[in-house]
């Protein structure tokens, strides 16, 4: 093992190897907070789903903007890390496994939320296609089945593409550990032993996974958006809503991931592994993403306006100039101008510049799922129905503690599995100079000399 | 022949006294939540009268429109639900099987007559008007949709009195909840599949227009009104 070899185990691993007061301290304030998340679950299943704010008309709110928001974070990792693998870019190496325990986290987190938001929790099964003994299945017409397909088909994939390239990192944990812990990452490195078979079966299940993952995460949000656009309901209805909410996914996803990231980087003191470069290029590709998702916007307010249906012209005004207006105004802010500003000036493109718009587009594109869910159904076609929504605690507190859900599922996984890919650094340390070269061949742009 | 029930409502008889409303409550158990919840937005109404003024004053009019589940041949509120709790019945009533509901409320979202409630708590009847439930009708639970079913119970007793003095049924022999109680004899209810019934022949009148017609749900409760040509 060379000298650079060691030293990378030994900074990778060291959260692994040591605890803290302040860890568990940590970990129980997160736990706590998960816990009266848990008990106002329960509480309101015991009491009746009249503790949450929703009413007539408006009879989905906090809850379903979760799920849209958390599958919507979900888009992170997996998504990200397997195009950043197919076209092979170097930089990728510290950042993929952080992302793609985003994913697996969010879906879990989101997935929860259609079943916290049923009238009869208990009986979410029936989503299932499972053979009951009176043969009724499921009805395969609605896109709440879709949904079930869709998220569980994601969260095994996700889960198997996060899990196969930790298997040598638990490999190396298991070289180092003793007792019980050699057990219980021996089993996890499932007869790891580095030949060149092996080897040789991880790259190409991963080349596998990775080709296979990226149809299921666009198809995942897009069955999120039908939803809502299936519905004769006016601005969910629409054409625009499988692309808008990838768009947005994606955009929220690589916020969440540059959070993550440069907590990551503090609290663990990984500077010498997540650089600015990385965070210089997923500056990028938000400030990209930002400038996808005001196209989009645009597109969906201004056919909404100019087509001037008045359904849809309604809801569009209650949005825009009504009682919605400061959290359309709001999103609009931290969304796009703030993003845009930060990003497209180099001088700001720094982590803190970075950290500072993925802040604001969190927020934004929560509040975004909000506008879609909230106003149309406040100002469905009949004036005399239209109605309005404020949530009430139970959904606050349940909201709030799937952020500490995420944040602690986060720090637990941090704490048992190497953040970063031991494996791939050492690879990428080791990599022969033509990968990190650039292309030769004739590039767009370039004139024929 | 199958039966396909159907509703008309003239809207130039009714006076919007909301006789309709109370029987449809009485007939159906509908639960009253009481005031707390009622001022949250959890009144139920499987029937309910909208009013609406035209015009400035001192020149007002006030147009009354009773709204119930239009029982639409394409209803939005079928497709969406995960577990057939929403579903079209053979006599084209938009039927909601309360035991195979869990609660999404996608169905009421759907809806673009709003005409979908939901039990947010478990009904309760202070004592003693637990006496007055219509034991022909189940009481709901948490957390399911109900709504307006064409007084569903009504129309199965007719059929079954029928059968018993082996005859076909008369038009106009059953009468929901709301048309039963209407004062002004607005609301008439009937088999739409029946050339000549009453029924028949209004949903036929160029007096009348479907609620929301243009969005292609195809309902089955048809509004009369003198038609104003400006």
């Amino acid at each position: 093992m060379s000298a650079s070899d060691d030293r990378l185990a030994t900074t990778l691993l060291r959260p692994l190897e040591r605890g803290g007061l302040k860890w568990f301290l940590f970990v129980g304030f997160l736990a706590a907070v998960v816990g009266c998340g848990l008990f106002a679950w329960a509480f309101q299943m015991w009491q009746g789903f009249g503790l949450t704010g929703k009413r007539w008309p408006v009879f989905w709110g906090f809850l379903i903007t979760n799920f849209v928001f958390w599958i919507g974070i979900s888009h992170a990792g997996t998504l990200i890390s397997a195009i950043l693998r197919l076209v092979n870019a170097g930089w990728r190496r510290p950042v993929t496994r952080c992302a793609e325990v985003i994913t697996a986290f969010a879906l879990m987190i989101g997935g929860l939320f259609p079943i916290i938001h049923l009238g009869k929790p208990w009986l979410f099964f029936w989503l299932v296609p499972y053979p009951s003994s009176r043969l009724i299945w499921p009805n395969f017409r609605s896109p709440l089945v879709w949904d079930f397909f869709a998220i569980s088909t994601y969260l095994t994939g996700s889960l198997l593409f996060l899990f196969l390239p930790m298997i040598p990192d638990f490999a190396l944990v298991r070289d180092r550990a003793t007792g019980v812990r050699k057990t219980i990452y021996g089993a996890l490195a499932l007869g790891w032993r580095g030949t060149t078979h092996q080897w040789h079966r991880l790259e190409t299940a991963m080349s596998i996974m990775a080709i296979a993952i990226i149809p299921v995460a666009v198809s995942v949000h897009t069955i999120v958006s039908f939803d809502f656009s299936m519905a004769p309901v006016p601005m969910w209805h629409s054409s625009i809503f499988g692309p808008y909410f990838v768009a947005g996914a994606i955009f929220s996803g690589i916020a969440g991931l540059i959070i993550a990231m440069a907590t990551l980087r503090r609290v663990l003191k990984l500077h010498d592994y997540l650089e600015d470069i990385h965070f210089e290029n997923l500056g990028k590709l938000l400030l990209t993403m930002a400038l996808l998702w005001g196209y989009f916007t645009f597109n969906e307010r201004l056919t909404a306006w100019y087509g001037n249906h008045t359904a849809e012209y309604n809801t569009f005004q209650a949005t825009q100039n009504g009682v919605y207006s400061p959290l359309f105004w709001t999103m609009v802010l931290v969304n796009f101008v703030i993003p845009v500003v930060i990003l497209s000036i180099r001088r700001f493109r720094t982590i803190t510049g970075c950290v500072i718009a993925s802040i604001g587009v969190v927020i934004g594109m929560w509040l975004e799922r909000f506008l879609i869910v909230v106003p149309s159904l406040a100002y469905k076609f009949m004036p005399y129905s239209w109605g309005t929504y404020a949530p009430r605690p139970t959904e606050i507190v349940i909201t709030v503690a799937t952020f500490a859900a995420m944040t602690l599922l986060y720090t637990l996984f941090a704490k048992f599995v190497p953040i970063i890919s031991i494996w791939e650094m050492r690879a990428g340390e080791h990599a022969p100079i033509e990968e990190m070269a650039p292309a030769p061949e004739h590039r767009l742009g370039e004139t024929h000399a | 022949m199958a039966h396909r029930w159907g509703m008309a409502v003239d809207l130039d008889r009714c006076t919007g006294c909301e006789a309709c409303v109370t029987a449809c409550r009485a007939e159906n158990n509908i639960p009253t939540v009481g005031d707390l919840q009622a001022s949250r937005g959890r009144a139920m109404h499987w029937l309910r009268v909208e009013r609406y003024f035209e015009g400035e004053f001192p020149e007002v009019k006030v147009k009354y429109r009773p709204v119930m589940c239009q029982q639409c041949d394409a209803a939005p509120c079928e497709p969406v639900c995960p577990t057939y709790a929403s579903h079209h019945s053979d006599e084209g009533l938009n039927a909601q099987v309360y035991n195979r509901c869990i609660g999404t409320r996608y169905c009421a979202n759907a809806c673009p007559y709003n005409a979908r409630f939901f039990d947010f708590f478990n009904p309760v009847w202070d004592k003693p008007l637990h006496l007055q439930l219509n034991p022909d009708v189940s009481l709901r639970e948490v957390g399911v949709m109900e709504k307006c079913t064409f007084c569903t119970q009504r129309i199965a007793a007719g059929k079954n009195v029928a059968a018993a003095e082996k005859r076909e049924l008369k038009d106009g022999e059953i009468k929901p909840a709301c048309v039963q109680g209407c004062p002004s004899k607005a609301m008439v209810f009937g088999d739409l599949n029946d050339p000549e019934s009453e029924i028949s022949r209004l949903s036929e009148s160029p007096r009348g227009t479907k609620l929301l017609e243009d969005l292609g749900t195809a309902p089955k409760v048809t509004y009369l009104q003198a038609m104003e040509h400006a």
